[in-house]
């Protein structure tokens, strides 16, 4: 009785063994790429909003601190978006006739908010607080990047899970001096590691990575 | 699967079972259904069943098609969903924002819910303008923090889509300015003849505001009337009051200095405008901390069974016709001219008046509006006799506005419509077609009326037979005023602006006087302006809408002396032969009024455990003597091969006949409901109200009357032989006999208060496989005192409003997949077929949170993990709905979504969420969570303020509800919060401890403080509860239960 298969049939029972396990490895790289991917995270997308407001020109050029707009985000859980009247306080006055503005005073005349996109969205099931982050010494710039090198608004990191989880697992990595927080320009220093655990210790920072503490 | 194969036969109950189980026993033996203790085969299959008939679908080829259909979908969409990238999502903010809103902070205001036109305090929490959750206002004296079920739906009933939206003529859409062109001229008709055919009819008022407004119509048109009418209006004590002391007046009621209280067929707990109040005061004399123990003794007489008789400590189930008689034997043991007493209950009757007379004083006799206006004119002179008056009880002049017999009123106005004397009827609020007497007919009579305008939150009944139905603004969103039992007057603020268009009664009212187009809050503020003088009246405002209250505005006390008169002869009451009725105001949806609200249709009735329907409530007796039971359709048992018969308890229809008037409804028995008597709950049967409330149960109106409103005799039923089915969760979820309930008289306490630990062991810590969780921080826990809970369902409610708990419908129900994270399991112990041998205990159950979790360990997608602070966690979006975990629970607390029971399309509705709680989908387990955003706040705050938290800050939804104070919840590594102080009472246990589960949640014993010299198996100790004398049945027949006579001890 002659040979049923081939000898050719050894290579190529070896081949895709190896090919396929090669290319299921790859495939769920590829998969993992893509979910953390800015086409998933849309993190470094500046996004198109109504006015093209530029934390470039405010913050980095006049140097308007952060909570002139975001008011609360040293007491609640959201930073605050402004308010058409915040705008005003200074449009008013100056650029009042720009035609760039014009959605704002338009606003302000009818009544009717000014709807921005939102840039840093998280999931609805995520219970995020900015006051908990701001007054343990977590800076703006940390999770929002140099937003004063930003003319056009755009996330910088992931916010996925595992971004979180960076910095709730070693809190050390990333904490500054609160008188820091809001300084846009705050660099870490070189013992970062050695003044983080330092500040962690100071501020009582007790980090929490159990479920409910953003899941709820 | 053939027809025939699935022709189940139905379960019937067999008393023989019972019988035999309470005869083996000899300790106090607590059950939840008559079908545990006769533990049916069928009912033991259901126990062990997780979730009763999860299969259905299979069954039913039309079911198992859209199965398949469905899951082919969800098939095809699997492996998509992890793919999806979030969409664009806008932010909106303000133009010029309000100073005080910070977003993502709830502000509270101060306001009051109505209760039958009283106020009760509560603080509203409001999200960026949108009011989501009801608070009690710690300073109103009718809340003191707490609130009712009925409080908490109030956010509900405000956002109810079902709600009247807009002014209607005969069903067309037409504006407010239209109704004003047709009410003018009709007014001015009016002037000349000064009103003489202007009646205006409303429900109880305390509203001061809206009472001056009233006056001021009145004096413009002085021959208008202004009528009263409710249900349940306190005509007889009004009567009462009129009989003992020539005026009406107010009893005010001290709970806290009573130590002896009789309440005679008097619902304290379950209803009124001071309920909340009574249940803080009352519950406090039950507090058992350490050594000391001052209980107070409860003694109720009540002919229809309510939560007053399951707290206490000694019960006298009665007819009706008896009560009175009763209560004349008891004025005559103490020592007043009073005739007519009955002896029948002489055993129980007499050592319970020697209690009175030994705690004179300190003791507190309190009667119902069943009573007869005599019965409630004896006990204002037995209260007297005792020296209570200025102690336990006192006396103001009325709250009400204008008080006056209700009954009468509408009567009244009968008459006059049908003499054809009422030109314009304006009906305020109320729905007299739904809810008049069965011999006013008020319906025909309005219909004489050319002109019927109708304020009313619904267009209901009533609407549908009035020519303008104008929508009428909820009191969350309206200015208004209200008094409280007390006096105490609040001014309702809006949390919000009419979200229909609606009109406040002022704003009604204000059009038949000079002054239309007014606001309500013109109209208040003026009011009030007046009152509060025009020095620094600002200031006053504010602090009054701050504070919730007008500080200083009870009413002072009033110096009344019983006068004797001719209410003190009387016959001795003859029993009648035949059938008795009770008529009561449902527990849950009131007279009707919150018949829409689907929190209260679904919240499981305190006593009976039903949902959504009002039944013909009976004692096993008296069922028997009917030849009427109950079925258990626990598995969907097909009961003809037509159509299967929908799941939950099918249960024997009966006709109710009444002085030539019948209804029809469900028969249902009740243990512990007095023999001879059938109970109705008023409520139900509504028509015409929303997509809730239509159609569910049956109005009992239509066989009441003005003349017996309360009760009546001489009444038939019959069994019809159709049958219907009843959605009930008392047989839901049992735990099989095991020491669930540990309870003690306080004697047997003082004697051993380590009996607790006698009843159940604790293994030890190390028993497990799995390595021990550290918790190096705050370890929260929750004790809950069964001495404090009096089942009043508050809780329940409140985590329903607090943590977004859909609302699932009867059918869902009946198949055991009601939502509640926290349920109150009602259980008894005693004879079921000796009324007054029963005990009543109700135990609130959430999520134990157990350290030794077994749900836990048994999740395949790690969905349900523990934290470091002990709590067992949720986490929505691993679920996938395996049902591992629940059924791996021994507690049965987890809840699953089989359907997508959230409303996400009514726009309203999605209003009231609490932005703090994931809205969970379809396929995902949810259950208590120990309101795990609130202890997140209050870290957070802790955390930025740079201090600890301090105990008692956090607070669950259930806590901060519950009247009694029965639930504290707290860091228990913290040996001196109270939590931990109340987990190392010798009270406390743990459910089901000896699994070694570690429950968080813990509960403290309760302790019975029964009379030593009274009859009835309380005065017994609890060993000898099942012992109880020889066991003589009063019915003639009885049928298939072959024990039939014999002694219990036998």
């Amino acid at each position: 009785m002659s040979q049923i298969f081939h000898r050719s049939t050894n290579t190529l029972s070896k081949f895709s063994i190896f090919g396929g396990t090669f290319l299921a490895a790859g495939g769920l790289w590829l998969a993992l790429e893509l979910t953390r991917s800015p086409y998933v995270t849309n993190a470094g997308v500046a996004r198109e909003q109504p006015v093209p407001f530029s934390h470039a020109h405010h913050v980095g050029g006049i140097g308007i601190d952060c909570r002139y707009c975001h008011t609360s985000v040293e007491k609640a859980a959201y930073a605050g978006i402004p308010p058409t009247k915040t705008c005003m306080n200074c449009h008013s006055q100056i650029w009042s006739q720009s035609p760039t503005l014009e959605p704002v005073r338009e606003s302000y005349r009818t009544d009717k908010s000014i709807e921005w996109v939102k840039v840093n969205d998280l999931p609805d099931f995520v219970y995020f607080d900015h006051s908990a982050h701001v007054n343990k010494g977590v800076g703006c710039t940390t999770c929002h990047g140099r937003v004063d090198q930003m003319p056009l608004m755009w996330q910088e990191k992931s916010l996925q899970m595992e971004w979180c989880l960076d910095c709730h697992r070693a809190p050390e990595k990333y904490v500054r001096p609160r008188a820091e927080v809001f300084s846009v320009a705050w660099q870490a220093p070189p013992n970062q590691l050695e003044e983080g655990r330092r500040l962690v210790t100071e501020y009582k920072i007790h980090t929490r990575t159990s479920c409910s503490t953003c899941h709820r | 699967m053939s027809a025939e194969s699935r022709l189940v036969p139905a379960i019937k109950l067999d008393l023989s079972g019972v019988r035999r189980r309470l005869d083996g026993t000899q300790r106090r033996t607590y059950w939840k259904s008559l079908e545990e203790l006769a533990e049916t085969p069928e009912f033991l299959e259901f126990l062990h069943r997780e979730f009763p008939r999860q299969a259905d679908e299979f069954t039913d080829p039309a079911g198992r098609r859209e199965f398949l259909r469905v899951m082919g979908a969800s098939l095809a969409l699997a492996g998509l969903t992890a793919c999806t990238k979030q969409p664009e999502e806008k932010i909106v903010p303000y133009v010029k924002q309000p100073e005080e809103i910070v977003p993502g902070r709830p502000l509270y205001f101060a306001t009051a819910v109505l209760d039958g036109g009283y106020a009760k305090g509560v603080l509203v929490e409001s999200h960026m303008g949108r009011p989501t959750k009801i608070e009690g206002n710690p300073e109103h004296p009718a809340s003191l923090g707490a609130t009712d079920a009925q409080g908490q739906a109030a956010v509900l009933g405000l956002y109810d889509p079902d709600r009247s939206q807009t002014v209607r003529s005969y069903g067309e859409i037409r504006s407010w300015q239209e109704f004003l062109a047709v009410l003018k001229p009709a007014l001015a008709k009016q002037k000349p003849i000064s009103g003489a055919g202007l009646r205006i009819l409303t429900e109880t008022l305390t509203s001061p505001t809206l009472a001056k407004q009233l006056e001021d119509v009145l004096a413009e048109y002085p021959q208008a009337s202004w009528h009263q009418y409710e249900p349940a209006a306190a005509d007889n004590a009004r009567a009462g009051a009129l009989l003992a002391f020539g005026e009406a007046v107010e009893t005010r009621r001290n709970f806290d200095k009573a130590d002896v209280i009789l309440a005679i067929d008097a619902d304290f707990i379950g209803g009124g405008p001071a309920n909340v109040r009574h249940i803080r005061d009352f519950a406090t004399r039950r507090k058992i901390r350490g050594e000391q123990a001052q209980l107070n003794r409860l003694y109720a007489i009540e002919s229809s069974p309510t939560l007053v008789g399951a707290n206490a400590d000694h019960r006298l189930p009665i007819r009706p016709s008896e009560v009175e008689g009763a209560v004349r034997q008891i004025a005559t043991l103490l020592g007043l001219a009073v005739s007519g007493g009955s002896a029948a209950h002489a055993a129980w009757v007499g050592p319970m008046v020697k209690d009175l007379q030994a705690h004179a004083g300190a003791s507190l006799v309190i009667a119902g509006e069943s009573l007869s206006p005599a019965a409630h004119a004896l006990v204002h002179a037995i209260n007297e006799r005792l020296g209570n008056v200025g102690k336990t009880l006192s006396y103001s002049t009325p709250v009400a506005a204008a008080p006056c017999d209700q009954s009468a009123s509408l009567q009244e106005l009968v008459a006059a419509m049908s003499a054809n004397k009422v030109d314009i009827l304006l009906v305020l609020g109320g729905n007299p077609v739904y809810n008049a007497p069965a011999d006013v007919p008020f319906r025909e009579a309005m219909m004489r009326v050319p002109l019927r305008i109708r304020l009313g939150l619904y267009d209901d009944e009533t609407s549908e037979r009035c020519h303008w139905q104008l929508p009428e603004a909820h009191p969350l969103e309206t200015w208004s005023d209200a008094r409280a039992y007390d006096g105490s007057a609040t001014i309702l603020q809006p949390l919000i602006a009419p979200l229909y268009g609606g009109k406040s009664a002022h704003e009604v009212l204000a059009t038949l006087t000079a002054h239309a187009d007014r606001t309500s809050y013109a109209i208040v503020r003026e009011h009030w302006q007046a009152r509060l003088g025009p020095l620094d009246f600002e200031r006053a405002w504010r602090r009054t809408l701050h504070d919730g209250l007008l500080a200083g505005s009870a009413l002072p006390e009033k110096a009344v002396v019983v006068k004797l008169g001719d209410w003190t002869r009387g016959t001795p009451a003859t029993v009648p032969a035949g059938l008795e009725v009770a008529f009561r105001v449902d527990p849950s949806v009131g007279d009707g009024r919150f018949a829409n609200l689907g929190w209260l249709q679904e919240l499981p009735k305190p006593l009976s455990k039903l949902t959504w329907d009002n039944a013909v409530l009976m004692s096993l007796a008296t069922a028997k003597r009917l030849g009427v039971s109950s079925t258990s359709n626990f598995e969907g048992r097909v009961e003809s091969a037509g159509e299967p018969t929908p799941q939950g308890t099918l249960t024997d229809v009966v006709e109710v006949k009444s002085g030539g008037r019948s209804v029809r409804g469900p028969a249902w028995i009740v243990p512990g409901h007095p023999d001879g008597v059938i109970t109705i709950h008023l409520g139900y049967g509504r028509t015409r109200v929303g997509r809730v409330g239509t159609g569910a149960g049956f109005n009992a109106n239509l066989i009441r009357t003005a003349a017996a409103p309360w009760w009546d005799t001489g009444v038939s039923v019959a069994k019809t032989g159709e049958r219907r089915v009843l959605a009930c969760t008392q047989d839901h979820w049992s735990m099989e006999g095991r020491n669930i309930i540990r309870a003690a008289s306080l004697e047997e306490y003082a004697k051993n208060p380590e009996f607790v630990k006698e009843m159940g062991e604790e293994p030890p810590q190390d028993l497990t496989l799995y390595p021990p969780h550290p918790y190096p921080g705050h370890a929260w826990g929750m004790a809950v005192d069964l001495n404090s809970c009096v089942g009043c369902n508050a809780c329940v409610t409140a985590c329903q409003s607090e943590n977004n708990i859909p609302v699932v419908g009867k059918d869902q129900v009946g198949r055991g997949r009601e939502m509640h994270w926290i349920r109150v399991d009602r259980y008894y112990a005693g004879d079921p077929e000796k009324p007054e041998s029963l005990e009543t205990q109700h135990q609130p159950v959430l999520c134990m949170h157990c350290e030794n979790a077994p749900c836990e360990v048994v999740c395949p997608v790690a969905a349900t993990v523990h934290s470091d602070e002990g709590l067992n966690e949720m986490v929505y979006n691993r679920c996938v709905g395996t049902r591992y975990c629940s059924n791996n629970c021994p507690y049965k607390v987890r809840r699953f979504n089989f359907y997508l029971y959230q409303d996400w399309d009514t726009k309203t509705l999605k209003m009231q969420r609490n932005p703090d709680v994931s809205i969970r989908s379809r396929g995902v387990m949810e259950k208590c969570t120990y309101c795990v955003q609130r202890i997140n706040e209050k870290r957070i705050d802790a955390q930025n303020e740079g201090r600890e938290i301090r105990d008692g800050e956090i607070q669950t939804a259930c806590q901060q509800a519950c009247p009694a104070e029965a639930i504290v919840f707290g860091d228990q590594n913290d040996a001196a919060s109270r939590v931990a102080r109340l987990k190392a009472e010798p009270r406390n246990y743990g459910l089901l401890a000896e699994l070694n589960t570690r429950p968080r949640t813990s509960y403290l014993a309760a302790v019975r403080n029964p009379n030593p010299e009274m009859p009835g198996p309380t005065a017994r100790s609890a060993g000898q509860l099942a012992a109880a004398a020889g066991f003589t049945p009063d019915v003639a027949d009885l049928g298939d239960v072959p024990e039939r006579g014999r002694s219990i001890n036998g």
